[in-house]
């Protein structure tokens, strides 16, 4: 490309007066350049691509096909149809463990995004002060630990002899105290307070970065104009976070859904069945209950759930662009 | 601005609130691991002495050395290999773009959302018949796949936002598609590589899924991976298990504070894109 507009610029007259049979060649070996070119491009992508479809969209295709066999592992497998998707929509345990992970998204979701927005709204206000500066280190430190020693803590905190309890017997609600992730009633919603807490500080970061970037004369104008804070927070800071906010919700929603390692960790699924969600279920089925085809339904059902809910809200968020 | 002093004074308690919450599990992690091994230490009281000697059993215990060397392992085979292949995929579908550019990138966009556990099963079997089993390779080669729809989207992104100019300017002086790459586009893209292998370490330090399934092996997984199975052995002696948990968390809080800038943009950055 470059070469051409070289030869433009030295000789216009030239290029006119050029016969037909040089021109042709020129553009011939332009063409065969830039097929060259892009052979070269495509052997580039070659190495990403092949790992990409060897670890996972075969993976993927193999847990489409898993999903039709009744299969143990090592055996035969046979060919069942549907019956796996059948049994799916009929078994309460399956079916719960959906349930439960669609729960665990008000925790791992609403709760840190709600409270982000809040401590982020007012740590704008003081933006360079050192309190503000320290904290964002602070709040920041659940998000780089591993999610299993974050389990590990917690459970410990809100076992029967833990902090939690020994605050609650400090301040005399000692009646209120139990075992917050044995009991039927409270084993979920203890999870859900471990992930709003690994949460938290991703999305306080995230929205404050977005904030920073609305224009202050706003603000100023609004308070001219004699808006309070919570008038002020309605009518400019959430409408201008919109793709932020986006954002938080479709990484804490995945989070939510394909939780694993803090529920292996902290209850197993358990009591009973309270606490199971599809990333654990799968893994009883497969590796437990050498249940292959029924582990691979639920699966293929649970990545259509995740796409399901984090389609829309991308469409959401990224409209406004 | 205008700010009440009412308001500044509120969101001073917030913060402190906040602080509050997130510190206290590190520090009960901490003062628990210095009680008499075995024991039940009830909620903040100090140990009349503190057992020091609870982390040099952790680590013995749970073979930190073998479990460290192995961790490292595990990343120097994910981390380089996957930037090196993610930026040649990155270079070409954002600069060179080929034809079918924009089909390839769909395909690699398409894995972005998908949950490790909607694979893990066929991964497993296919692990088994390569015979990779309880090796590290049945870490790191699925995770290499599985990074590649964000690394790649990652490079791609930064590619095509490195002005058009800039290769022209190296193609009128006769540079070559390797010379453009080798010595022009690389070393522009340090901080991008930067970023993208802090997060793709810390993604892989943390790995607990794939270690759990594929390798049995405690001292042939990653940390995550070697923490729950610490966890299954030693859940019963609470001193023990979070000194443990604290040194597994540690490497992690120290790169973080290290590279803290780097990091949270890197981590922030990698939350947008995602």
């Amino acid at each position: 490309m470059m070469q051409m507009r070289t030869t433009s610029t030295t000789g216009r007259r030239e290029d006119v007066e050029q016969s037909t049979t040089s021109l042709d060649s020129r553009r011939r070996a332009l063409r065969a350049r830039r097929l060259r070119r892009g052979w070269v491009a495509l052997a580039l992508v070659v190495p990403a691509a092949l790992v990409y479809v060897v670890f996972v969209l075969r993976p993927l295709l193999l847990t489409f096909q898993f999903s039709f066999y009744d299969w143990n592992g090592v055996g035969p497998s046979t060919w069942v149809g549907v019956e796996n998707y059948t049994r799916l929509f009929g078994d309460p345990e399956m079916l719960g463990s959906i349930v439960n992970a669609l729960q665990l998204i008000v925790y791992f979701s609403f709760v840190p995004v709600l409270l982000g927005l809040l401590t982020a709204a007012t740590i704008r206000k003081m933006a360079t002060s050192h309190l503000a500066i320290v904290s964002r280190t602070v709040l920041f430190l659940p998000q780089v630990i591993p999610l299993v020693a974050a389990g590990i803590m917690w459970t410990w905190l809100m076992s029967s002899d833990g902090l939690v309890n020994e605050i609650l017997r400090a301040v005399g609600l000692g009646a209120f105290t139990k075992a917050w992730l044995g009991d039927f009633d409270t084993a979920l919603p203890a999870v859900g307070v471990i992930g709003a807490w690994v949460a938290l500080g991703l999305c306080m970061l995230l929205l404050l970065a977005g904030m920073t970037k609305i224009d202050p004369s706003l603000y100023e104008a609004a308070r001219i104009d004699g808006a309070g804070a919570a008038r002020e927070f309605f009518s400019i800071t959430l409408p201008s976070l919109r793709q932020e906010i986006g954002v938080c919700v479709t990484v804490t929603v995945i989070a939510a859904l394909a939780s694993f390692d803090i529920v292996y960790i902290s209850t197993q699924g358990g009591p009973g069945n309270s606490t199971l969600v599809p990333g654990l279920e799968i893994y009883y089925l497969a590796f437990f209950s050498r249940e292959i085809g029924q582990a691979s339904a639920l699966a293929v059902a649970f990545m259509v759930l995740v796409l399901a809910i984090i389609l829309p809200i991308q469409r959401l968020s990224r409209e406004s662009d | 601005m205008i700010v009440s002093r009412r308001e500044t004074w509120l969101g001073r308690v917030l913060l402190l609130l906040l602080m509050l919450v997130t510190l206290v599990p590190f520090v009960t992690l901490f003062i628990t691991a210095l009680h008499p091994p075995g024991s039940y230490p009830s909620g903040l009281t100090l140990p009349e002495t503190p057992h020091w000697s609870n982390f040099v059993d952790a680590f013995q215990a749970a073979n930190m050395g073998a479990l460290l060397w192995s961790s490292v392992l595990i990343e120097l085979g994910v981390v380089p290999l996957a930037l090196v292949i993610a930026t040649l995929a990155g270079f070409s579908l954002g600069h060179l773009r080929p034809p079918g550019h924009k089909w390839i990138f769909l395909v690699f966009v398409l894995g972005l959302t998908l949950p490790f556990q909607g694979v893990i099963v066929p991964l497993y079997f296919q692990m088994r018949d390569f015979g990779l089993l309880n090796t590290r390779w049945a870490i790191i080669l699925p995770l290499l796949g599985l990074y590649m729809p964000f690394a790649v989207m990652w490079m791609r992104a930064h590619f095509v936002n490195m002005p058009q100019e800039l290769s022209e300017a190296a193609r009128i002086d006769g540079a070559g598609t390797w010379q453009l790459f080798s010595r022009i586009h690389v070393p522009l893209s340090a901080p991008a590589l930067s970023s993208l292998g802090i997060l793709l370490f810390l993604w892989t330090w943390n790995q607990f899924l794939l270690a759990v399934v594929l390798v049995d092996d405690p001292t042939k997984r990653t940390m995550a991976g070697a923490l729950g199975a610490f966890q299954g052995q030693w859940g019963t002696d609470i001193p023990l298990l979070c000194a443990g948990s604290l040194l597994i968390l540690t490497p992690t809080l120290i790169v973080f504070l290290a590279f803290q800038r780097q990091f949270v943009a890197a981590l922030m950055q990698g939350a947008v894109k995602g």
